[in-house]
């Protein structure tokens, strides 16, 4: 007993045993084909697979059945409309990033600006302290740093 | 004057262009690639009927989109728009990774200074760190192929240019 693929169903037509539809579109699933043969039409599809290798047009085929789900839920801006969110999602992303990127620039300088100013701090400190050690001695004894 | 010259749609089909051709607003005769790749895609009966289906404002933005498509078909036989579409999300996947990072890292940073200074953090600094970085590390971005099941797995690829959408 021969079963109609979905397409041949669709198309009120025999299904030959060499059909090109049947590999991709199962009697279970008619929507699948009804969905492309709005978008697309049947011919159109028999070429584009004919064209290609056997091994890619599974893949075509789900391709062409996500587009023609897209065009059927948005008729004006079908798949296209999910593109054109992605590049915005893109945009806002990278921009976020950038923004990011210079709030850490940021806080690097001032960490690596306090760090400096901290380290000369504690070295006036320690100088001042090794001073005073040294006060009781004569003027000829006095280590000079060199600094003021 | 469009009277004078057919526009490419018909004479692609070598038709009569008739005065109200619904083909006629998009498709002028300077351009008859622009059709015949629609064509060649999705067939002239099917363009004509989705215009038909749309308000006239609308129709203009459709065939831009239809162009759009079909262009990206003859460019990727096998993926079409869903090469580009499988890209962008993996793309939009890697910045929002590495904006996670950079917003650890910030968090980090924030965490050391307020260590370093002598002032113990109460709640509510702590609350005040943690918004003001913004760190989210399960922000959502919607899928849009995540019901999507392609029978190859190799669909990221190079995306189309940035054209004119």
């Amino acid at each position: 007993m021969n079963t109609r693929c979905a397409a041949c169903k669709y198309l009120r037509r025999r299904c030959p045993s060499d059909c090109i539809f049947s590999p991709y579109f199962p009697p279970h699933d008619p929507q699948r084909f009804a969905s492309i043969h709005r978008i697309y039409g049947a011919s159109n599809v028999a070429r584009m697979l004919q064209q290609l290798p056997v091994n890619q047009r599974a893949a075509t085929v789900d391709c062409l059945y996500y587009e023609a789900q897209c065009r059927v839920q948005d008729p004006v801006c079908g798949c296209v409309g999910v593109i054109s969110l992605l590049y915005q999602e893109i945009h806002n992303a990278e921009t976020k990033l950038a923004k990011t990127k210079a709030q850490i620039a940021l806080f690097v300088d001032s960490n690596s600006a306090r760090e400096d100013f901290e380290v000369e701090s504690d070295l006036n400190v320690l100088l001042h302290e090794e001073g005073n050690e040294f006060a009781h001695l004569g003027p000829s004894n006095q280590v000079s740093f060199g600094f003021t | 004057m469009r009277g004078t010259s057919p526009c490419a749609s018909c004479k692609l089909l070598r038709r009569r262009c008739a005065k109200g051709c619904i083909f006629a607003p998009y498709f002028p005769s300077d351009d008859p690639q622009k059709f015949a790749i629609v064509h060649k895609v999705f067939g002239a009966s099917n363009v004509s009927k989705m215009l038909q289906e749309l308000p006239i404002h609308q129709r203009a933005d459709a065939v831009s989109s239809l162009v759009y498509e079909a262009n990206a078909r003859v460019r990727d036989p096998v993926y079409g728009c869903v090469g580009a579409i499988s890209y962008l999300e993996n793309q939009v996947s890697q910045l929002q990774m590495q904006l996670a990072v950079a917003q650890a890292e910030i968090l980090c940073i924030q965490m050391q200074q307020e260590a370093a200074t002598p002032t113990p953090l109460d709640q509510d600094d702590k609350s005040l760190i943690l918004s003001s970085s913004n760190f989210n590390i399960n922000s959502p971005h919607p899928q849009y192929l995540i019901n999507f099941a392609a029978s190859s797995t190799n669909l990221i690829q190079d995306p189309l240019k940035r054209e004119s959408l």
